[in-house]
């Protein structure tokens, strides 16, 4: 037990330090790991890699965080990506014979990404808060229906972008502005508006009243199964956004594409300090969640000291030690 | 009862207790005997409750000596107390929800034949302890699904099964009716005629001078008064708690009413609840509203408010029509309810004091973005305005006493500047120097021209505060009544439905 009258003075800043230094800390300690093991950890190509890679996870997870501040849970985002990627690609090679390739079709399949997103989103959210069923069973639910959406889409095989479309996509994962690639740059753009709308908007208190206490929340005038609806939509939206980023990567969906997606997605959330059960959450939190998650699996291809198959095993064990040290913190506290 | 001297059954003998550097039990000596009934009382923060954590073996002292039958025991686990023959029973009951009535009561040491339970036999234990607190519920109704005067009763059923020595009960009687406590207070007697030694504390001095051989009064964490209870009067008890006097809790009435209507309601139904129900507020009134627990007085009022679905014929706020469906209609016609359950529906007990004071008036605070130095400007005026004492101004909602919550509960409530206020149970379970800053500041408020309801089970509370009285039964208004008119005999008749018309109550549409 601390002293309180020393407590007093700094309180506020110094009491969650544990949580709040605790993921900062380990990232930090990822990088050292990383450039002792490996020289070429640090170098610009590897760094992009890295970033570009966690895009994907990291969009969903900023969307992920707002859904479980709000006390809620989405276990489909995996199978709806894969399933708006090959929606997308359907689309767009449909189109290709009276569109032609060139930047109205792009924007096709991105309108059709971000509405399928958040008609997705809508369809979780509307189940759960008007309906009343619990958002794990509708996400399970939903999950099933996507991915084999998806596989039956595909006729079991794989849904691929016509050649020449996927030659004209391929910038908007692979270019950008400044030797920074779009993907890196949407993901930013993401949490820091995530950032200020959970911490500063009305929505993210909001969503946070509604995840702590929904009935304190619904007496103080919150309306909380619209707060929930729109935390869904959001994601749902933000998986879109993620998938226009995939598609150009390989121009290709099957039924393994965004698989355990959501299990990374929600992990990155707890590790970032987010609490599951709902009633607070940081976005900034889930960006070093996902970059911890994406270095491990780095670190691991670029060196052989431990074999990259381990490399969900060791995720598992930061994710179990992450929430020790929550609630250690919060013991403390 | 009193006089005699035997060894007590459990005593703290100069017990101390810090957290940090601040201690906040100054060297507590009480003695419980068996067969006597020992009353604990104080304002909230004085130290009852860390008191009877110690007793129960909850916490551990900081310094001091615990004595079972004249030994000196230290109990390391809340276990050790149980195995001592010592239950404490919560204000918020410590019963597993989705379990039954019969597996709460035999939780943890189940009965059982050979390899399998006795399901027969603890059915009959069951039944057997639920009609000694004449309680009708059924063994295998899941706690879940009652009331919170039955699961008080379960719990007392719960430590009648553990044989308990000393029972240890915090606000026994703050959920309950008042029929229900009489049924809890004959049990009472029961328990001490069977030699069990009890403690309980409570915030009705009238129920301490009822039921207590002994009392005890604590303020600022140390023992001021101990004596037996005959030797003090109720107006003794409150001055001893207080530190001062309180003869004037209740503020002086407004000479004459305002005869301008605020709010007018005919035919409010709330599915369920509460049926036909009309009246008319005016400016500058404290409106009561009493009834028994499950007389539909809160629904109604949630209903009125649009927190619960419900259907009027007409309502008026100011002379305008208006329809409200959602919380948020009623706030923009200045109409504002807080709830009777502050823990549960009021505050964010996880959250610090500025998030809670105004999330129900965000959009005052910023548009786009929520400006926090105009929040934290907000807690500076309210923290002074309604005199909260929290100690830090991060502290979590959750760790400040009962009277602070509520002050800060109605702080968030004023927030959002209404013209007409519902209080629902306004001083429950606070201490009476908190009581009496409340009601100053409704009956301000009410001069100051805003339009006031009163919801409360505390009779005394709404005779001395309002101007009128509507009580309800059975989700009905069964009479109205005002000035001098308004006594507990008057409001009892009418709750119980006992000579209603004298008072002249409404029809009933029946």
């Amino acid at each position: 037990m601390t002293s309180e009258t020393t407590n007093s003075k700094q309180s506020g800043r110094a009491l969650p330090s544990m949580s709040v230094l605790g993921p900062i800390l380990a990232l930090v300690l990822l990088v050292v790991v990383g450039a002792l093991l490996n020289p070429n950890f640090l170098g610009a190509a590897n760094i992009t890699n890295v970033l570009a890679r966690s895009a994907f996870i990291g969009i969903i997870a900023v969307g992920m965080t707002f859904v479980i501040t709000a006390g809620g849970l989405d276990l489909s985002v995996g199978s709806m990506a894969a399933f708006i990627a090959g929606l997308m690609i359907l689309v767009m090679n449909a189109a290709l014979p009276s569109m032609g390739v060139g930047v109205p079709i792009i924007l096709l399949g991105m309108l059709v990404a971000i509405v399928a997103g958040i008609l997705a989103g809508l369809l979780n959210g509307f189940l759960i808060t008007t309906v009343g069923i619990e958002a794990f069973i509708v996400t399970l639910g939903t999950m099933g229906i996507y991915r084999s959406l998806v596989t039956w889409l595909a006729d079991g095989g794989t849904l691929s972008l016509d050649f020449g479309l996927r030659t004209f996509y391929r910038p908007v994962y692979f270019d950008g502005i400044l030797g920074i690639s779009w993907p890196i740059i949407v993901f930013a753009l993401v949490v820091i508006i995530g950032e200020i709308v959970m911490s500063r908007a009305r929505f993210g208190r909001h969503c946070a009243a509604t995840g702590s206490n929904e009935h304190v929340a619904h007496y103080s005038n919150v309306n909380v199964n619209r707060t929930r609806l729109i935390t869904y939509a959001l994601l749902g939206l933000l998986v879109g956004v993620a998938t226009i980023m995939y598609v150009p990567r390989l121009g290709s969906a099957s039924s393994s594409t965004g698989v355990l997606w959501e299990l990374e997605a929600i992990a990155a959330v707890i590790i970032g300090g987010t609490v599951l059960k709902g009633g607070f959450g940081r976005v900034w939190g889930t960006v070093i969640g996902v970059l911890i998650l994406s270095l491990i699996d780095n670190i691991l291809n670029l060196t052989d000291l431990v074999s990259p198959y381990l490399n969900g095993a060791i995720q598992g064990v930061i994710i179990i030690l992450a929430v020790i040290l929550q609630r250690e913190a919060k013991a403390k506290g | 009862m009193g006089e005699t001297v035997s060894t007590p059954t459990l005593e703290l003998c100069d017990i101390r207790k810090s957290f940090g550097p601040i201690e906040v039990l100054h060297g507590i000596d009480i003695a419980l005997r068996s067969g006597e009934v020992h009353a604990l009382i104080g304002e909230n923060g004085a130290g009852k409750s860390t008191t009877m954590k110690i007793l129960a073996g909850y916490q551990p002292a900081t310094s001091g000596k615990i004595l079972l039958d004249g030994k000196e025991v230290t109990f390391d686990s809340l276990h050790e107390g149980e195995e001592a023959g010592i239950v404490m029973i919560h204000q918020e009951f410590n019963l597993a929800e989705q379990l039954t009535v019969e597996q709460n009561i035999f939780l943890g040491r189940e009965l059982r034949k050979g390899w399998l339970l006795d399901k027969a036999e603890m059915r009959r234990l069951t039944r057997s302890y639920l009609d000694r607190v004449k309680c009708r519920v059924h063994p295998d109704t899941p706690v879940s699904k009652l009331s919170n005067s039955d699961k008080q009763m379960v719990e007392i059923a719960k430590a009648l099964s553990r044989d308990a020595r000393v029972v240890i009960m915090d606000e026994p009687t703050a959920v309950l009716t008042n029929r229900e406590a009489g049924i809890l207070f004959e049990q009472v007697r029961a328990m001490r005629e069977a030699g069990t030694a009890i403690l309980f504390t409570s915030h009705k001095l009238s129920e301490v001078a009822e039921i207590a051989d002994q009392v005890t009064v604590m303020r600022d964490g140390a023992v001021v008064r101990a004596c037996p209870a005959s030797d003090i009067t109720e107006d003794e008890m409150a001055t001893a708690m207080v530190g001062r006097d309180v003869s004037d809790l209740y503020p002086k009435h407004r000479e004459e009413a305002e005869n301008e209507l605020a709010l007018s309601v005919s035919g409010l139904d709330v599915p369920g609840f509460a049926e036909g129900i009309s009246f008319d507020l005016y400016r500058g009134e404290i409106f009561g509203i009493a009834g028994l627990i499950g007389s539909g007085r809160t629904e109604a009022m949630e209903g009125l408010c649009g927190l619960r679905p419900a259907t009027r014929d007409a309502m008026q706020i100011n002379g305008q029509d208006v329809s409200i469906r959602k919380p948020s209609d009623a706030l923009a016609h200045g109409l504002c309810y807080l709830t009777e359950d502050r823990k549960l529906r009021g505050l964010l007990l996880e959250r610090g004091m500025r998030e809670n004071l105004t999330l129900q008036a965000l959009p005052k605070f910023g548009t786009l973005l929520i400006d926090r130095s105009a929040e934290e400007k907000a807690l500076d005026q309210a923290i002074k305005d309604f005199d909260i004492r929290a100690g830090r101004r991060d502290v979590k909602v959750g760790n400040l006493s009962g009277g602070n919550q509520q002050k800060l509960l109605l702080a968030k409530v004023m927030q959002s500047e209404p013209k007409i206020l519902i209080v629902d149970e306004p001083t429950r379970g606070i201490d009476i120097g908190t009581k009496q800053q409340i009601y100053a500041f409704l009956r301000r408020l009410a001069d100051e021209g805003h339009a006031i309801i009163m919801v409360s089970s505390e009779m005394q509370e709404l005779i001395g505060m309002a101007d009128r009285v509507a009580v309800m039964r059975t989700g009905r208004i069964a009479g109205t009544l005002s000035g001098k008119d308004i006594t507990e005999d008057a409001i009892v008749r009418l709750a119980m439905g006992v000579g209603a018309t004298e008072y002249g109550a409404k029809k009933e549409l029946a």
